[in-house]
């Protein structure tokens, strides 16, 4: 394998300097250039991300204010909002469109496709991608399945509005609710052209990694970073098609009258000629992509810690193999607790333990990474970057909401808590929230390599702050609603009594919220001045090992103007003892830092086998 | 997939390439897994009615792992540099092809006329769907193939042939190996 590379390498240092002309449209549209790619995945993701957000202030107010009318609404939404309060089925729209583009568009698109477009070839030393093509084609397939999406929200019967699992019957009959029609429809193309590029930019970022990591980059000797895309991709390769299995019988059921999901049904007092199909066959396809969805969100954003973490505290990573070790672990675990999910479809209870005792066990690598992530923090040399405090962030909102995991995967429990708040709660903290956290650390921390500028590092601060106590305001109180038994996507708390006494705390929520998400102005700010008025960034701002620090800092095609990096050295030689810096880049070789050397440098430890 | 503006094609490398389209057989795998294990899943319920398989299935299945072993004689050749022989199997290869995709749809005749419809019993339409989802796939590997075939006459190199081809060769088995077990598992599974 690593014939292959050098072979490459060479070769290429042989036609660099022939720089081809190119065009604007080349250049910025149809950009075969991963860190091109990886600006685009962005920009979209942020742009989804504040559709996604103005979705759950709109619902807030809904929740928080549910007697009261705003008339701006009216004048906002149309006929969704008469009398400036908004119509039941757009809030279910609004719910389902909400989960969708922030669980899709923004945490798995926007998350691994920036960083992993952008990382993988630098951090492995390559030039680019295993197929540009098919990297630029995965973009822009998501940026159609990003406008249709959008475009679903202005259409006349709505958007919709089966929640963003998109069960059947709801989804499968065009006329059981407005959104079940045109908006599902749309939903589905949209999802179908998401799946395409999510597989295209997986099998993308797989073939890189594993084929074209520069001479010396072993295995062992990959940032964590590269461990967790490779891993997110290899999920996202092995559960989207399952996806894609299940939603074709849905289309099928929508539009050919089969009935793989449908039995026994009547509209308005008349049977449908379904007959014969179960409707909990579609939530095990479903949520076999699903609960791997979820690790997709989340290992990214560990993957960026892991990396950020190490490098402000100034030292090595706690448990390097340990921690790959536990993220190979949640991945295999991924595939085998969907049932969880299912606990009160009348499932076989021996099978329900089957799936609890499966799901407990990944509190156990769970629980190791974060321990590891204190671990590399006691004792650190700790610069508090804004990158950094929205690392530690994450690791604080991943042990609040990875304990209340443990609730909910009991299945006994499950009973009481399925479909309540408390489910709420604890999605949005563990990888909602976690995973933002992890993205808005990976901005801030790479945003020199994207750009080529810093961000404003006081309004960063500003923007973790409030950011950070926004996120428990919202989301810890819901936990004790889920307790009390309060169901979510209900449209209204004045409807029933025993949710009345909740309406202080939802109105708590719900200016929580607002606060939280005026504050994300502070970064849109940030983000797109610096772009233009930033700082010029330095080669090294954080003195960090990787390579991509030491690519230039203007983008060129093909990353290294010479040859590519070797790589001598575990990324993670902060502040070792005897050497006069407090950081050995990878591409040193150990002959330049005779002084700080070990023994088991030349040998077994960190994976050195593999270098030769 | 031209990533020739970085890589001048005299050392063109293929191997990243060759294993995206492992990867792509891994995730159709996944489809075709999550299709039949919704299939036993749903079987497993009740209310399933139990047909014969069309007998047409018999010659496809011959039609199809024939049609392997031509491409494989055909990679062979291309391998030794035998241009001629290389064309000959490989335009035999995607005759052999179309005849399986025309005896799928001659046993979904079949099917119709034994009374066995689309949207039937799920048990009925799982075959149409399973079947049907594969002659997506062997559409996909006929323009592969000709993808291929095309490059026999055109004047690229004969790493770049042969590259065409193996990508061809692990598509086409791999969509053969999925039929035989696609019908291996449709006749237990009834």
């Amino acid at each position: 394998m690593s014939d292959h590379t050098t072979h490459h390498t060479d070769s290429h240092d042989a036609h660099h300097g022939a720089h081809h002309k190119e065009t604007f449209i080349s250049k910025y549209v149809f950009s075969m250039d991963h860190k091109m790619i990886a600006k685009q995945y962005l920009i979209t993701g942020i742009i989804m991300a504040v559709v996604g957000m103005v979705l759950s202030i709109l619902f807030r107010i809904q929740l928080g204010w549910p007697d009261e009318s705003f008339p701006f609404l009216e004048k906002l939404l149309g006929k969704w909002a008469q009398g400036g309060r908004i119509d039941p089925s757009f809030y279910m729209s609004m719910v389902t469109i909400h989960g969708t583009i922030m669980v899709f568009f923004v945490l798995t698109a926007g998350l691994s496709g920036t960083f992993s477009n952008l990382l993988i070839p630098l951090q492995v030393g390559a030039r680019d991608m295993a197929s540009p093509f098919i990297n630029m084609l995965s973009y822009w397939l998501f940026f159609l399945s990003s406008v249709i999406m959008a475009w679903s929200l202005l259409i006349e019967s709505g958007p919709a509005s089966g929640g963003w699992t998109i069960y059947p019957p709801l989804s499968a009959l065009p006329k059981a609710m407005p959104g079940s029609g045109l908006g599902m429809t749309l939903w589905l193309i949209s999802m179908a052209l998401f799946v395409a590029s999510a597989l295209m930019g997986g099998i993308n970022y797989i073939s890189t990694v594993l084929n074209m990591r520069t001479k010396g980059m072993s295995m062992t000797k990959m940032p964590l970073t590269i461990w967790a895309f490779l891993l997110t991709a290899i999920l996202g390769v092995l559960s989207f098609p399952v996806l894609f299995a299940g939603v074709i019988l849905l289309i099928f059921d929508r539009g050919f009258g089969t009935s793989f999901y449908l039995s026994d049904i009547f509209i308005g007092g008349e049977a449908l000629p379904n007959h014969g199909g179960s409707p909990v066959l579609f939530q095990h396809l479903f949520w076999f992509l699903g609960h791997p969805e979820v690790y997709i969100i989340i290992m990214p954003a560990l993957g960026i810690s892991s990396e950020i973490i190490a490098t402000n505290a100034r030292k090595p990573i706690f448990g390097y193999r340990a921690m790959i070790i536990s993220l190979i672990g949640i991945a295999f675990l991924s595939f085998i607790v969907w049932g969880h999910h299912m606990f009160v479809t009348g499932m076989n209870p021996f099978l329900g333990s089957v799936f609890m005792f499966t799901t407990l066990i990944i509190a156990v690598p769970s629980a190791v990474k974060t321990f590891n992530y204190l671990a590399t923090l006691w004792r650190g040399n700790i610069q508090f970057t804004p990158a950094m405090l929205f690392a530690i962030g994450l690791v604080s909102l991943f042990i609040t909401g990875g304990l209340t995991g443990i609730f909910l995967g009991n299945a006994s429990l499950d009973i009481n808590l399925h479909d309540t708040y408390f489910v709420v709660a604890h999605f949005h903290i563990v990888m909602g929230s976690a995973a933002m956290f992890g993205m808005f650390a990976g901005v801030y921390h790479w945003y020199p390599r994207l750009f080529g500028k810093m961000m404003d590092t006081r309004l960063g601060y500003f923007h973790f702050w409030l950011t950070f106590i926004a996120v428990y305001c919202v989301f810890f109180p819901m936990h004790f609603m889920g307790l009390d038994g309060v169901p979510r996507r209900y449209y209204s708390f004045t409807s029933f009594d025993f949710m009345k006494e909740w309406l202080a705390v939802n109105k708590f929520i719900s200016i929580a919220a607002i606060l939280g998400s005026l504050a994300q102005f502070i970064f849109l700010y940030n983000f797109f001045r610096s772009i233009f008025k930033g700082k010029k960034a330095p080669q090294n701002p954080w003195n960090s090992n990787t390579l991509e620090w030491t690519a230039p800092v203007e983008h060129m095609h093909g990353n290294w103007p010479g040859e590519i990096p070797h790589v001598y050295r575990w990324p993670y030689d902060y502040s070792k003892p005897g050497h006069d810096e407090d950081f050995i880049p990878q591409n040193v070789p150990l002959s330049q830092t005779m002084s700080s050397n070990l023994p088991g440098d030349y040998g077994t430890h960190h994976g050195a086998k593999g270098a030769h | 997939m031209n990533a020739e503006n970085t890589i001048p094609s005299n050392t063109f490398n293929g191997q990243p390439k060759k294993f995206v389209t492992w990867l792509f057989v891994l995730s159709s795998l996944m489809c075709f897994a999550g299709l039949t294990s919704a299939y036993i899943v749903r079987k497993a319920e009740g209310n399933w009615k139990i047909f014969d398989l069309p007998q047409t299935f018999y010659y496809t299945t011959a039609l199809i792992i024939l049609s392997s072993i031509t491409l494989h004689i055909s990679l062979t050749n291309t391998k030794k540099g035998q241009v001629a022989k290389q064309k000959n199997f490989l335009i035999l290869t995607i005759l052999l092809g179309l005849g399986f995709l025309i005896g799928q749809y001659i046993a979904w005749k079949e099917l119709v006329a034994n009374g066995i419809f689309f949207s039937g019993n799920p048990a009925e339409s799982f075959l149409y769907v399973i079947s049907g989802f594969h002659a997506f796939h062997i559409i996909a590997g006929l323009l592969l193939l000709l993808y291929a075939l095309a490059g026999t006459s055109s004047k690229i190199n004969q790493t770049k042939n042969i590259f065409r081809m193996e990508i061809s060769a692990i598509f086409w088995h791999f969509i053969d190996i999925l039929w035989i077990y696609l019908f291996v598992f449709l006749l237990i599974n009834r």
